[in-house]
């Protein structure tokens, strides 16, 4: 399966701890603090869908995907968008065990859902270009250092579960 | 590997347009993130005196990849013909892993992003990143090939490039 995105790769085993730096630490939770919730989850979302559009193929019960226009007006996607972003809040939370936190999400991607997990780093690198336009200057290299380096944690702890 | 729709190829030269004369900040901002993202790619620059991301280098280097950037948009009908030297260049002379260049393209967009929010839409975004994928791929085009400089290669080898 080709891959599309440039997410850091995290190979994490299950007996070692991601390891936050003060400034990593600070920094995710400042980005989390200042954007908006119901503007940044929905954008970045749609912009998946817009720019991956075989992401797709697992919303085929959102109705009207057809265009740019279509997936950024349509309501189930901003309410999806902001059900994914609520749902990095939980990893925010629980820096220093985001495996476990995720780990029933994991299994429902994986089992129910059957979500090729490569999709999460597309997703993880449209959140990327949504935050950088919401913070602009401030999301400076080493901010964006520190949130890739968070989002790659994530994408791995919901592939963790895949078999 | 997709092609560059007519509405892919207006659309990258309609934002082109509006953003091209920022293109020396463009650069240095992308090729300042990447070092500090992916500290390996500082692994081409060992020549750099100062391999700070912020460089008088590094700020020349970001200048010299969106003119070269700029150029390919006047090339967009066709890439591979018009980016021959400088694939070229690319592979038998600094021998870049083409994995790097999907790395300074999401670097590239990055900055859109900061510089150019309301402009850098998701239609944008989808016709500019095909665009750079493209670009990549023109420039990836003569790895494995013969080098004009070396001889023949044995092997013919298309480098895994996803």
């Amino acid at each position: 399966m080709p891959e599309n995105s440039v997410s850091a790769d995290l190979q994490t085993g299950s007996d070692k701890m991601v390891e936050w730096t003060d400034f990593e630490r600070d920094t995710i939770k400042d980005i989390f603090s200042r954007i908006k919730y119901d503007v940044v989850g929905p954008a970045a979302f749609a912009r998946c869908l817009v720019v991956y559009p075989w992401t797709q193929r697992y919303f085929g019960g959102f109705g009207n995907l057809y265009n740019a226009a279509a997936i950024k007006g349509n309501p189930m996607v901003s309410k999806h968008g902001t059900t994914i972003i609520h749902g990095l809040d939980r990893a925010v939370k629980n820096l220093d065990d985001i495996e476990n936190t995720y780990t029933e999400l994991s299994v429902l991607h994986s089992e129910k859902l059957h979500v090729d997990p490569d999709n999460f780093k597309l997703l993880a690198d449209c959140l990327t270009i949504v935050v950088a336009a919401q913070l602009g200057k401030e999301f400076t290299g080493e901010v964006q250092a520190a949130f890739q380096k968070f989002l790659a944690v994530v994408v791995s702890s919901l592939g963790r579960q895949y078999h | 590997m997709t092609t560059l729709t007519a509405k892919d190829k207006q659309t990258v030269k309609a934002f082109w347009a509006k953003v091209s004369g920022k293109s020396e900040d463009i650069g240095a901002s992308a090729v300042a993130r990447m070092l500090v993202v992916y500290p390996q790619t500082k692994t081409y620059f060992s020549h750099w005196q100062d391999q700070s991301p912020n460089s008088p280098a590094a700020r020349k280097h970001g200048k010299t990849v969106m003119m070269g950037v700029g150029d390919a948009v006047t090339k967009i009908d066709d890439l591979k013909e018009g980016l021959k030297e400088l694939s070229q260049l690319h592979a038998f002379t600094l021998r870049v892993d083409p994995a790097n260049f999907k790395i300074l393209s999401h670097n590239i967009l990055v900055v859109m992003a900061v510089m150019f929010p309301t402009d850098f839409t998701p239609e944008v975004h989808v016709s500019l990143d095909k665009f750079l994928a493209a670009v990549s791929l023109a420039l990836a085009e003569k790895q494995g090939q013969e080098d004009p400089g070396v001889g023949v290669n044995l092997f013919r080898v298309t480098p895994a490039r996803n």
